[in-house]
């Protein structure tokens, strides 16, 4: 009898502990959204990653904001013109605008928002996606001491306008980055590091701070400021950091989840045959590929070797029998999708057929002085992902298989991988990958000018840095991309890279989760989406 | 007592200087930094973060400057969650982690000693194979296996309990299943420990002495039996006990608890250097404090403790 009494006893506190909890909770509409990792930072200046990003983007509006095919639409600023040689914009603010405390947001704030990126005192890890604005490089560099000689001004409390240095066609989509979304000045003086913690967080988004717990949670209110509050269905927005796509997925099915930032690799293919409408999918401005360090034998100076490799390698294959997770096999470095106004390269053999391009590999192969007798030794160097090593075990027993190279697999903690690949020292082939910062081609085509920074190929050629160059000036849509084109042909003729994939992202929302649409560059609007009732 | 207290305590100090010396120089000598995203394209900009974390000034200076800091009980800046500092965090993170982790002892110690007790009076029966098993599987099925079952039996088949989380930090209803996963594997370790222990003190002169008096049976074992049965048991308490309440790194991970825990792990892979040492020294700390809290109640539950 007492083990009776006991058993409805706990049957009893299980029901009322039950969860309930729904998007409709407490007659709020809520929207509860995975999102990977603990933001870094709110503050638009000193974060970095897509995570954060998508948090800030509700927070905060820049001038402009992007539309679900990366083009560029009125945010803060209702208007803009340029000036014919490209290098002075105008924009209008909307009339009216405010902080979410009441306070009216200006041209000023513009101003010194953008000033404080550049600022070397705020440290800004982001800080050259400034260098088109006058002065932007020489103060980054610490040559102009005063911020304040950055290329923008406020010609009146509505008026913006921007100083180019070098014409910037895609200026517009850049400024939809955080990098140049507006922060209270009174507010970043009075709290300092602390300015976007909770109550003391002003923004102008369309949703405001409510909670920030680190590791757990941040909880976002709608914001009754907002200019375009009227068309905001949501109440409230929470984030959570969930790390695991595994917890993610669990949480998701538990009902506790109305969109996951991801699915699990491994449960992507059945995912998409059992989610039904739930399963989203949205190709991204990303590339992967691997790099050939090109100042070290036995790369350097063997373009025939690099290409060899590079075709022996059977994307199709990884992509639609091995990793199953929606990957595009990529045969160029700028991504098909993103760019609307580039048409994306591809090596001169991707017409050919795999079994045609190991034919001609091998050709190459022994013209660059291997053979059976002499067969290439190589480290090919990962992350410790699981997809990357089924990966690289893959190509490593094509080009085996191929070319009778030797393949000796490298596992590195991804910090370690970033630094030997930004030494050069004891790279020879590396994954590698990109994610576009802005939809134009030159966000890839620039890491392979000679000494850029994530250059981890160390590619130099004096007619790739010319084309970029030339590009650079010309302020013509058409012929400016036909400049790029000829350079990525450039990149891909010589082999510095093997490209492998286009990174699509798959995730899963519920049924009743309307109008969420994540465009290539991965930026993403809460304010959009409405739920239906459920 | 209290010499012996302030010896263990002074004694300790040293312990906590190599600690921090180590966690400093380990941390710096791995390579890559804390702003190697991938992404930092400009050596300006690289060169501005180094300076504004002073990481551009000679290691021994750094290491002074984060000693002095920490002298004065601040931890630094953290790298990775850059609008917090660590003292911050760690304050926000650690009653989360100090809640479940005392919730889950107290769970343990009260179903493990039961289990153990039951399992000793039963010796050898069917029930006391029973416990035995049990005891054995809690202890074999790792967290990162027994966590996610949990989950998905009451969270996502069952809809009894949250799948993970931590609401608002006051609903019970979240923090039901990570107790009893950190749990599970130290009630096992408990009811061995406090079996065996058991069988051995009702084996003693002085529990037969106490039978003899005509004292009952109840008195006998939990009087007498019960404060001989306890003692590896305390002394597994001390470090388990700090261990679980600096956070677990599987239980938070998979509940996504917001505790100090996870902090170990992904300091570590992220290269917050102040992240890192903050929760090391701090864990360090942790763990000489319960030590000597031990010290003390083996000094109160076993009298020849005290008079040594």
């Amino acid at each position: 009898m007492p083990m009776k009494r006991a058993v409805l006893a706990m049957g009893v506190i299980l029901a009322f502990l039950s969860v309930g909890s729904s998007s409709y909770a407490g007659g709020e509409v809520v929207l509860r959204r995975g999102n990977a990792a603990e933001p870094e930072s709110l503050d638009p200046a000193r974060s970095d990653t897509v995570n954060a990003g998508r948090i800030q983007d509700d927070l905060f509006e820049g001038l402009v904001v992007l539309d679900p095919e990366d083009r560029p639409l009125p945010g803060a600023a209702e208007s803009w013109t340029v000036s014919a040689d490209g290098l002075t914009y105008s924009f209008t603010l909307r009339a009216g605008l405010s902080w979410s405390d009441g306070s009216p947001l200006t041209a000023e704030d513009f101003v010194y928002s953008f000033r404080r990126v550049v600022d070397p005192a705020t440290a800004s890890s982001y800080a050259y996606i400034f260098f088109a604005f006058q002065n932007a490089e020489e103060i980054v560099q610490g040559k102009i001491k005063d911020p304040s000689r950055l290329g923008v001004e406020a010609v009146d409390p509505r008026t913006l306008r921007i100083h180019l240095k070098r014409p910037t066609p895609y200026l517009l989509a850049e400024l939809a980055h955080a990098k140049f979304m507006p922060v209270k000045k009174a507010n970043v003086e009075k709290f300092g590091a602390a300015f976007t913690q909770p109550g003391n967080l002003v923004s102008n988004g369309a949703f405001i701070l409510e909670e920030w717990t680190p590791q757990a949670r941040v909880v976002l209110a709608k914001n009754p400021k907002y200019w375009d509050a009227a068309n905001v269905h949501i109440d409230k927005v929470i984030f959570y950091p969930i790390t695991s796509p595994n917890e993610e997925l669990n949480r998701y099915r538990a009902g506790e989840l109305d969109i996951t930032y991801a699915v699990p690799n491994a449960q992507a293919e059945s995912l998409r045959k059992t989610a039904g409408e739930e399963f989203r999918s949205n190709v991204q401005f990303e590339s992967s590929y691997l790099g050939f360090n090109l100042t070290k034998p036995p790369f350097a100076g063997n373009p025939k070797l690099r290409q060899a490799l590079s075709m022996t390698i059977d994307r199709e294959m990884l992509a639609e029998k091995l990793l199953k997770v929606g990957s595009i096999p990529a045969y160029g470095i700028v991504p098909p999708v993103g760019d609307p106004a580039y048409k994306a390269q591809r090596v001169s053999w991707a017409s050919l057929s795999q079994a045609e391009r190991v034919a001609k590999a091998k050709i190459l192969y022994a013209e660059a002085g291997y053979g059976p007798d002499h067969p290439l030794s190589v480290e090919l160097r990962l992350t410790t992902s699981e997809d990357a090593r089924k990966v690289a075990i893959a190509i490593a027993s094509m080009w085996q298989t191929a070319l009778g190279v030797k393949t000796s697999l490298v596992t590195e903690e991804f910090k370690m991988l970033v630094a030997h690949r930004h030494e050069k020292q004891v790279t020879q082939v590396f994954a590698d990958a990109w994610v576009g910062d802005y939809p134009d081609a030159t966000t890839f085509l620039d890491l392979f000018t000679t000494g850029s920074g994530e250059n981890d190929p160390g590619y130099a050629n004096p007619k790739f840095d010319a084309l970029i160059a030339e590009a650079g000036k010309t302020l013509d849509t058409a012929r400016r991309a036909e400049l790029l084109q000829q350079a990525e042909t450039l990149l891909l003729e010589d082999a510095a890279i093997a490209p492998t994939f286009n990174h699509v992202e798959l995730f899963l929302a519920k049924p009743y989760v309307k109008n969420y649409r994540p465009n290539p560059c991965g930026y993403t609007y809460s304010k959009a989406v409405t739920i239906l009732p459920h | 007592m209290l010499s012996i207290l302030l010896k263990r305590f002074f004694g300790a100090i040293p312990t906590l200087f190599v600690i921090i010396t180590l966690t400093f120089l380990m941390m710096r000598l791995t390579p890559g930094g804390p702003f190697d995203t991938g992404r930092v394209v400009s050596p300006e900009v690289q060169a501005n973060l180094m300076r504004a974390y002073h990481l551009d000034e000679p290691l021994f200076s750094q290491y002074l400057r984060y000693l002095g800091d920490l002298a004065r009980g601040d931890f630094g800046p953290s790298f990775t969650s850059k609008d917090f500092s660590v003292t911050q965090l760690i304050r926000q993170g650690f009653p989360v982690s100090l809640q479940l982790g005392l919730s889950a002892m107290a769970m343990a110690l009260v179903v493990g000693l039961g289990l153990g007790t039951f399992g000793a009076l039963h010796r050898n029966r069917p029930s006391d194979h029973a416990v035995i098993v049990f005891a054995m599987v809690g202890i074999i099925v790792p967290s990162f296996v027994m966590a996610p079952i949990l989950t998905l039996v009451f969270g996502v088949t069952l809809h009894w309990l949250p799948a993970g989380g931590w609401g608002d930090g006051h609903q019970l209803s979240y923090k039901i299943l990570p107790v009893v996963a950190l749990a599970l594997p130290r009630i096992s370790s408990i009811a061995r420990l406090s079996r065996s222990s058991m069988i051995e003190a009702l084996e003693q002169p002085f529990i037969r002495t106490a039978y003899a008096k005509g004292l009952p049976r109840r008195l006998v074992l939990f009087r007498h039996a019960m404060r001989a049965a306890i003692l590896p048991v305390v002394s597994y308490l001390g470090p388990a006990t700090a261990g679980i309440i600096t956070g677990s790194i599987v239980v938070e991970q998979v509940f996504s608890i917001p505790g100090i825990g996870r902090y170990f792990v992904d300091a570590a892979l992220n290269r917050d250097y102040t992240l890192v040492a903050g929760v090391v020294v701090f864990y360090g700390c942790i763990i000489v404090l319960f030590n000597l809290i031990v010290d003390i109640l083996y000094g109160v539950l076993d009298p020849r403790v005290s008079r040594r």
